[in-house]
């Protein structure tokens, strides 16, 4: 077998680490993201042949090594041709949950071949190296158990309502301690009490699970991102142990990107970040001011109304929420924008950074849906042009436009960044019913003399407008 | 890689000092990094970060060579269930990424 010298390896993960970087930066517009992908893919090649004619491979290994990846191969591209774009949240939990996996897989595997992973010494693991390996374990099955239940919940197979268990705090901080306390035993045994690693896995696994089943589907954005940003982590403290370059500097780049990720969503809903972990938000709220609220008259029009307005209109902004998903609504809405823009109306969309499940869900819809991505608009790009625009079609989205963000301080969404749509001329709402939102309260948007409601389907109601035009 | 070859002012620096420089560097430029990708690609930015966080693979090809080569049958086992894991995540994440990525279309003029 063809054998490479360690320098020479060392070199090549460094080039498949940048290449890596290169991926990330061409993120910075659409233009240059393809070819940042590109790069991104032969960087893992060059990481996997490295490792290959590395590790002092048998023709056993060899085979057994090939199996896995043709096998894992076919399964990720089937699963990447087939999965509709809806599904996405789910699709990047559940790939989370597999990176959770590995890394503890890798972890058990190295705890159990010591010397093949130069981390033997005199007959004992060294507790520098137990350290990583268990953090790496630990974070991997955090990961796993976490991102199972994140994907439950948007995959609708858990419901996406907090679940409250009683003393939640207490466990998960008795847990924590637990794993402290298993991590310094483990380096104190030199890697010789074989069942330290599996009560730690136990633990790790129980702890992932408690902490997310409390936190509610709309925060699943920041949930996501930071079981984006933990399996960075991991992947980072088993590079230490495998003395890697390629694993410690990716686990260094993903896990400050999910941070970022969950500190902007953390930031467009006005909360810290702990309390969104503490969870529970909107569990209770919604039943206590549902009695009163069917009182006031709202108006609601049809979907002749809605054309008759918008064909008249001069601006029109499109604002979409996690309700176009549920209802697959993003192709008849293109249709409806382009029937509208043949009429001469101006029409662009806003965004809000938390609408839908996770960061950026509703430009990938739209762009499915063939939107060219410079008609969508980042709420800061565009909230100054509500007030002259005369009609706000806001589709599936409600708290993000509620205006007791900033008018009431009780507000539990108070603070939270919203689009302006109640400054525009004409608030034009399709949602199924008057229920309040994820928050759990009223929008008085509903109840105003410009708004316009138009209780259906988003997609039924916007194939009705499309007709009517 | 050899301890002994990293000095620093006559003296030699253990790996693991070295290691975490890089370390502390790679996470100052992942920030600045994603800071600069637009919010339109975040969805595809997560998926990337997915695969290429499966480059975990090199530890689960390490073991396999370890666990076929006499070590622990645990090793070769861990590693072949890593190592196909790890490839779900590398074809599905990139191809994924590719897909969305295409979508990403400029106003016709």
């Amino acid at each position: 077998m063809p054998q490479l010298s360690a320098d020479l390896a060392a070199v090549l993960y460094t080039v498949s680490a940048v290449l890596f970087i290169l991926a990330l930066r061409g993120l910075s517009s659409p233009e240059t993201s393809r070819r940042g992908n590109t790069f991104g893919m032969i960087g893992i090649a060059i990481a996997i042949v490295t490792t290959l004619l590395v590790a002092g491979m048998n023709g056993m290994g060899f085979i057994l090594s090939a199996a896995g990846l043709a096998l894992g191969g076919v399964i990720g591209a089937i699963i990447a041709k087939k999965i509709p774009m809806t599904d996405m949240p789910q699709l990047v939990a559940a790939f989370h949950s597999l990176v959770g996996l590995a890394a503890v897989l890798v972890a058990i595997a190295a705890f159990f071949s010591p010397s093949d992973f130069g981390i033997l010494s005199e007959g004992r693991i060294k507790a520098g190296s137990l350290l990583e390996l268990g953090l790496g374990a630990v974070i991997g099955a955090i990961t796993f158990s976490g991102s199972v239940i994140a994907f439950a919940k948007l995959n609708g197979n858990m419901s996406g309502a907090p679940i409250m268990l009683p003393a939640r705090h207490l466990i998960n901080i008795a847990l924590g301690l637990g794993i402290a306390v298993l991590i310094a035993m483990l380096m104190k045994s030199g890697g010789t009490e074989h069942w330290i690693i599996w009560a730690l896995l136990g633990a790790a696994f129980l702890i992932g699970f408690l902490l997310i089943i409390p936190i509610g589907g709309a925060d699943m954005p920041v949930v996501v991102s930071m079981l984006n940003s933990y399996s960075g982590w991991a992947a980072a403290a088993l590079g230490f142990t495998l003395g890697n370059l390629a694993l410690i500097i990716v686990g260094a780049l993903v896990g400050s990107s999910g941070a970022i990720l969950s500190y902007i969503m953390c930031k467009a809903m006005n909360r810290s970040f702990i309390s969104v972990i503490l969870g529970g938000f909107g569990a209770d709220a919604g039943a206590s001011d549902s009695g009163d609220k069917e009182q006031r008259p709202v108006k609601r029009g049809s979907a002749e109304d809605a054309a008759f307005i918008m064909k008249n209109a001069s601006k029109v902004i499109i604002v979409p929420g996690y309700g176009l998903a549920v209802a697959q609504a993003q192709h008849a809405v293109r249709e409806m924008a382009d029937a509208l823009k043949e009429a001469g109306v101006d029409v662009v969309y806003a965004i809000h950074p938390v609408a839908g499940r996770m960061p950026g869900h509703m430009n990938v819809l739209l762009a499915e849906a063939n939107v060219p991505y410079d008609e969508v608009f980042e709420l800061e790009d565009i909230n100054s042009e509500f007030a002259n625009t005369d009609v706000a079609f806001v589709i599936g989205a409600n708290d993000v436009t509620n205006p007791a963000a900033k008018t009431d301080p009780q507000s539990p969404i108070a603070g939270m960044p919203i689009l302006d749509v109640d400054k525009a001329s004409t608030v034009l709402f399709v949602k199924r019913s008057l229920s309040p939102g994820y928050a759990g309260i009223d929008n008085d948007l509903f109840y105003r003399d410009n708004t316009m409601m138009l209780l259906s389907d988003a997609k039924k109601m916007v194939e009705e407008i499309i007709k009517s035009l | 890689m050899s301890a002994l070859l990293i000095m620093a002012g006559g003296a030699a620096v253990s790996p693991l000092v070295f290691q975490l420089a890089i370390f502390v560097m790679a996470i100052f430029v992942g920030y600045y990094v994603v800071w600069s990708v637009t919010p339109a690609l975040h969805t595809p930015l997560m998926a990337v970060t997915n695969a290429i966080s499966s480059v975990i693979i090199v530890g689960a090809l390490i073991a396999v060579a370890a666990g076929v080569k006499g070590g622990s049958g645990i090793s070769t086992w861990a590693g072949f269930a890593a190592v196909a894991l790890c490839a779900v995540n590398i074809f599905g994440g990139f191809l994924v990424t590719q897909r969305m990525l295409a979508m990403y279309k400029k106003k016709a003029k």
